[in-house]
């Protein structure tokens, strides 16, 4: 066997466990830390399909913000971790059953070559090729009204969130920034007059 | 030699995986969210490996889109959960009913 198909089976293997583990570890920090794994690795096989771009943006954007997020999120909230488990091993025989009949079909499908899925070459690229740069001339030409629409879906993202979790307390004092830049000088001080109390000599 | 298939297949997986798991795990939304990453994931691993097998960098492109909608979707589901808790203690999804749906 060559490297590259070694690789492929050790990434993909530890990658289904590390999902198994995702959906059945009891503590939900742990299935966080497996998700994180199961990205790993997931970026790994990306590697090997050349796309380097993708693989370092999903372990960088997806573990390095969006699992410390889940993680953020896990450790914050003090959860009853047994009543959530409730229900599990009842839902475990039609889970297991649907589980195996659709990765089952899907395998006989795709595993035979009536679509001709293993008949495509492997696409080796010049060694001055570069992923990064491709994918950066497509997005900033053909795909640029797309992107421009991602970012919208970001920024109304982080508006939702703020505005989500965003609260006021009534049992706490604080103070109002903009009342405080308002204040005017007559607002504090008040200048009276009034006769000396003894006349100057 | 690893085939177009091969990566096919994986995928498969990773998403009757991720259906497992929101059967599985009824109960837990945290759980649940992380299930629907794990079927995302699955998805872009197929447009990746088509992308590869293709020599068409569209399939590249789309897992980009993906992957920022993915972002939105969880930053936004997370700070619901958050919201939830504050308001019912609990993240029990049988607890949302509220709206008596």
């Amino acid at each position: 066997m060559e490297l590259k198909t070694v690789v492929f089976y050790v990434f993909a293997a530890i990658m289904l466990f590390a999902a198994l583990r995702v959906i059945t570890a009891r503590n939900p920090v742990h299935a966080v830390l497996y998700l994180v794994l199961a990205f790993f690795n997931a970026g790994g096989l990306w590697l090997t399909l050349q796309a380097e771009f993708l693989a370092i943006a999903l372990i960088m954007v997806y573990v390095g913000a969006v699992m410390v997020l889940f993680l953020f999120v896990v450790m914050m909230l003090d959860i009853d971790i047994a009543r959530l488990r409730q229900g599990f091993w009842s839902n475990m025989p039609l889970a297991a059953t649907l589980g195996v009949l659709m990765a089952g079909e899907m395998a006989l499908v795709l595993s035979t070559d009536y679509f001709g899925a293993t008949s495509f070459p492997d696409q080796a690229m010049p060694a001055d090729y570069s992923n990064t740069k491709e994918l950066g001339r497509l997005l900033f030409t053909d795909y640029v009204y797309p992107f421009e629409l991602a970012s919208i879906i970001l920024l109304v993202a982080i508006i939702a969130a703020v505005v989500l979790t965003l609260r006021h307390r009534k049992d706490v004092k604080h103070l109002d920034p903009a009342a405080q830049i308002a204040v005017k000088h007559t607002d504090r001080i008040r200048v009276i007059r009034m006769p000396a109390e003894k006349e100057a000599e | 030699m690893i085939a177009l298939n091969h990566y096919l297949v994986l995928s498969g997986l990773l998403f009757a995986i991720g259906v497992v798991g929101i059967f599985l795990n009824r109960k837990n939304l945290i759980v649940l969210l992380m299930a629907i990453e794990l079927m995302l994931l699955a998805v872009n691993m197929n447009f990746v490996a088509f992308s590869h097998y293709l020599n068409d960098l569209a399939g590249q492109l789309f897992v980009f889109f993906i992957l920022t909608v993915a972002a939105a979707e969880s930053g936004i589901g997370l700070a619901i959960l958050v919201v939830l808790f504050r308001n019912l203690s609990t993240i029990d999804v049988d607890k949302l009913d509220s709206l008596k749906g």
